[in-house]
């Protein structure tokens, strides 16, 4: 018996119209766990360097952690991995909601799409009956309103739907893919699925989910919990608000956004308005979010209420979580009511809320500065908010301007030429960041940004506090029941660190403390991407629930593969590494991996080196950051290397 | 003569529907708890417990499993609450032909919440309800002992005014020699 997992996949050829139910080795969960683990290891397997995002070869990977559908508390990722439009390389994009536990108990630890449908479809997964459905009639709809018009034709108001928008209809490289209160937005992977024909996946499941170790597994489970009420009691002082307690940054909660509006730079990530905040602003903006949210809610099985059910006068309801509260507001120079109202159409439409907005400045940038002119944009209004309304209007449907826009920032600029791949400035591996401009150099986010095959920074760090604590008894009362940390050393780190001095940025943490921190900021994502964990009560806040330590038990008991902390830490780093390998098979290299220019204005040329250098001897990776033949092997890869060494990647 | 009072216990679940994130902990945990072995398995379409939820219509609510019945419903009404339309079926415990919820997914068979009377710290779904939707409580009510008789009595004064004391004697005679 397999438990935890199902122990079989869903194979999906949209040219054939095939569908089969296939087995899948146990062994590979022992070496990738699964959910990303397994998901990197079919694309590495199946989908050539050669396949481009729309070709029918690439697969579109619907991939439930391997905990997903257990009791443990906020497992319920589905980790969508596929080739990226935007980026050329390997997308995994994740969303919590409720899909992922559905498909476990429908029988299937993950969908595999391949080929290309010639019509739209979608699929109906109700148990063991599987269907390709005509979606003739949902072509154009949105994406929220479409999973509510397939509950209503299925009579399945329990059913769970994965839909696009229009922007994945039509290949928007940064489309998503829409779920309840979630969506997988980074890389455009709602574009491959618009491409390939397929409008929604449709999840309804009734069957059990077995656990190895019960009581053991309980028991743990109940830890968590208990663990959480006392972190709901205990906020950590000394750092803002959203990073004080547990979950994603509770921006549907939390009224007071002084500092995103004077830290973050508005328009096309540029302009930085100090003094921004003030009484006037915090009332409107207060009122605003009261008088739209109807509630705070939660992903499966999850007590945290990271998200809100949004209703705008005169919109329908839709759900936020998180950031893209402000996203579009800061691109615009608008206000909060603006904001929550396109993020309405947005959301319908599936797009990307932090690429989007980005874009969309980008473009009146370019205007403002006559690398575009007025003609390109005929019958645009003249106001901030009517701009970005028809802009987004245009991307969607590919017109006009907007077709050159729907490819994002940087192939845009490539297209359009005239010096304006300057404005495009924002971007690590081709995609939009998110709008931050610092002072002095960060060496630990120097490295997640530059190494990170995530894109997105909020799936990078976290576990180890962002900035130094004034005093030195903070620090000391921080490290008392710091027991997340894998070794003392952590907190040793931590307490040695000041914000002036000899023991500050940028030379402080040393660079192997650095590359000791990142590494295990990037191992936690990795471990939560695979079980099907929520960053937010794991990889993402400060002292969070899961960990190393209490991870290696629940995989233990829960899927009955005997683990510790080396062997969990192996693993994770086993498909990390496979990760990189894909992307490295598709040409990135150590020349792509860079922040922005000017995320910081004091940098470090030489430390920055040494630190690239650290950390890829760290990770066994070579100086142009590939995996070395070494490393591969002790990792169990020797595929990889084989398959390097063919292709003049690595030499004999 | 006044009828004998006496005191009884009553479990209570008070369920706060605004309070309800939607999240579904506690289908998640009744299923665990009621597989046998325990905690072996989960499967919320096992559970005895029901989130009704409508996220887009701000629907949430938590429903335990009552009793079985044979036949729905003749009519089924709509309730308004704070402008909110329920269809009264969101209220109702039943097991019922007209709905999915509280069958057993393989055999049909009908489920129902035993309060988790086998747990030391009480119902499960509320131990795992973080966000206070579900919350246990025990109120003492008293009971009249002897209001059987006296109900029946008026029963069937009802039914011997309906169908004459004669016919309804005979029924009850008929009835007794069937067993």
């Amino acid at each position: 018996m397999r438990y935890a997992e199902t122990g079989f996949n869903l194979e999906i050829d949209l040219t054939r119209g095939n569908i089969e139910k296939v087995a899948t080795d146990p062994r590979d969960t022992e070496l990738y766990l699964g959910g990303l683990g397994t998901n990197a290891k079919l694309l590495w397997d199946r989908v050539p360097p050669e396949v481009e995002a729309f070709d029918p070869e690439n697969l579109l990977i619907f991939g439930a952690g391997l905990l997903c559908g257990t009791p443990a508390t906020g497992c319920n990722r589905t980790i969508v991995s596929t080739i990226s439009p935007q980026t050329k390389l390997m997308a995994f994009s994740m969303m919590g909601g409720f899909w992922a536990p559905e498909l476990k108990y429908a029988g299937f630890d993950k969908v595999v799409l391949r080929g290309k449908s010639s019509e739209l479809v979608y699929i109906w997964i109700n148990n063991d009956k599987v269907e390709i459905r005509d979606a003739s009639h949902l072509k154009g709809k949105g994406a929220v309103e479409t999973a509510e018009l397939i509950q209503k034709e299925l009579n399945q108001p329990k059913a769970q739907v994965a839909a696009i928008g229009m922007a994945g209809e039509n290949r928007v490289y940064y489309a998503s893919i829409e779920q309840g209160r979630s969506s997988a937005s980074r890389g455009g992977i709602g574009a491959v699925m618009g491409d390939k024909g397929v409008k929604a996946i449709v999840v309804r499941g009734t069957k059990d989910i077995n656990i190895a170790q019960p009581a053991e597994y309980l028991g743990l489970c109940n830890e968590v919990l208990e663990y959480i009420k006392y972190r709901e009691d205990h906020p950590i002082p000394g750092v803002m608000p959203i990073l004080a307690g547990l979950g994603s940054p509770q921006e549907m909660k939390v009224h007071d956004e002084k500092w995103h509006t004077e830290n973050f730079m508005w328009g096309n990530s540029r302009t930085r308005r100090k003094d921004f905040w003030n009484d006037e602003i915090a009332e409107e903006w207060t009122k605003t979010m009261e008088d739209s949210r109807t509630r705070l809610i939660s992903c499966y099985n999850c007590p945290m209420k990271c998200g809100a059910t949004i209703s705008m006068p005169g919109l329908p309801t839709y759900m936020m979580k998180c950031f893209s509260k402000l996203t579009y507001t800061m691109a615009a120079f608008s206000d909060l009511d603006f904001g929550l109202r396109i993020a309405q159409k947005a959301t319908e439409y599936g797009l990307d809320g932090f690429s989007t907005p980005q874009v969309m400045a980008f473009a009146l940038e370019l205007l403002e500065n006559g690398i575009l002119t007025d003609d390109d944009f005929p019958g645009m209004p003249d106001d901030s908010e009517g701009r970005f309304y028809w802009l987004l209007d245009r991307i969607v449907r590919r017109e006009g301007i907007g077709d050159i826009l729907a490819d994002g920032t940087y192939w845009a600029a490539l297209k359009i030429g005239k010096g304006a791949d300057a404005y495009a400035h924002n971007n690590i591996k081709k995609t939009e960041q998110l709008p931050l401009k610092l002072s002095m150099l960060n060496p630990i986010y120097f490295l997640m940004y530059s190494t990170g095959e995530k894109m997105n920074i909020t799936q990078i760090e976290g576990q180890f506090p962002q900035a130094p604590f004034p005093k030195r008894e903070h620090r000391e009362k921080f490290v008392e029941d710091w027991i997340q940390v894998p070794d003392d050393r952590f907190k040793q780190y931590f307490l040695d660190w000041e914000p002036r001095g000899e023991n500050s940025m940028p030379f402080y943490p040393t660079v192997p403390m650095v590359c000791d921190i990142v590494d295990w900021q990037e191992r936690m994502h990795y471990i939560d991407d695979a079980l099907g964990m929520c960053a937010g009560l794991s990889s993402f806040p400060l002292k969070p629930p899961y960990h190393i330590h209490n991870y290696p038990k629940f995989i233990t008991s829960g899927a009955g593969i005997e683990m510790d902390e080396e062997k969990l830490t192996k693993a994770a780093k086993r498909y990390r590494t496979l990760v990189r390998a894909v992307n490295i098979r598709r040409g990135m290299r150590r020349a792509d991996e860079a922040p922005p220019e000017n995320h910081w204005k004091k940098r470090f040329p030489e430390l920055e080196t040494e630190l690239l250098d650290a950390y890829y001897e760290l990770k066994g990776w070579n100086n142009d950051g590939i995996p070395t033949t070494e490393s591969l092997q002790d990792l169990g890869l020797d595929y990889v290397s084989e398959d390097f060494i063919k292709r003049g990647i690595l030499d004999k | 003569m006044k009828a004998e009072k006496k005191t009884k216990i009553v479990k209570t679940i008070r369920i706060d529907v605004d309070q309800c994130n939607g999240c579904r902990a506690c289908e998640v945990i009744c299923s665990a708890v009621h597989a046998a072995p325990k905690f072996s398995s989960n499967n919320p379409a096992r559970s005895r417990i029901r989130i009704i939820r409508d996220p887009l219509r701000d629907i949430y609510v938590p429903v335990l499993a009552g009793e079985y019945t044979v036949a729905e419903c003749a009519g089924r009404d709509k309730y308004m609450i704070d402008g909110k339309e329920y269809d009264e079926c969101s209220f109702c415990r039943a097991s019922c032909p007209s709905r999915e919820e509280f069958k057993e997914p393989d055999s049909g068979l009908p489920l129902k919440c035993d309060m988790c009377e086998d747990e030391e710290d009480g119902p499960q779904c509320v131990k795992w309800c973080l966000v206070d939707a579900l919350i246990y409580e025990e109120r003492e009510e008293e009971v009249a002992e002897d209001e059987g008789p006296e109900t029946l009595e008026i029963g069937l004064e009802s039914l011997a005014d309906k169908y004459g004391l004669e016919t309804l004697m005979e029924t009850m005679a008929r009835m007794a020699k069937k067993g």
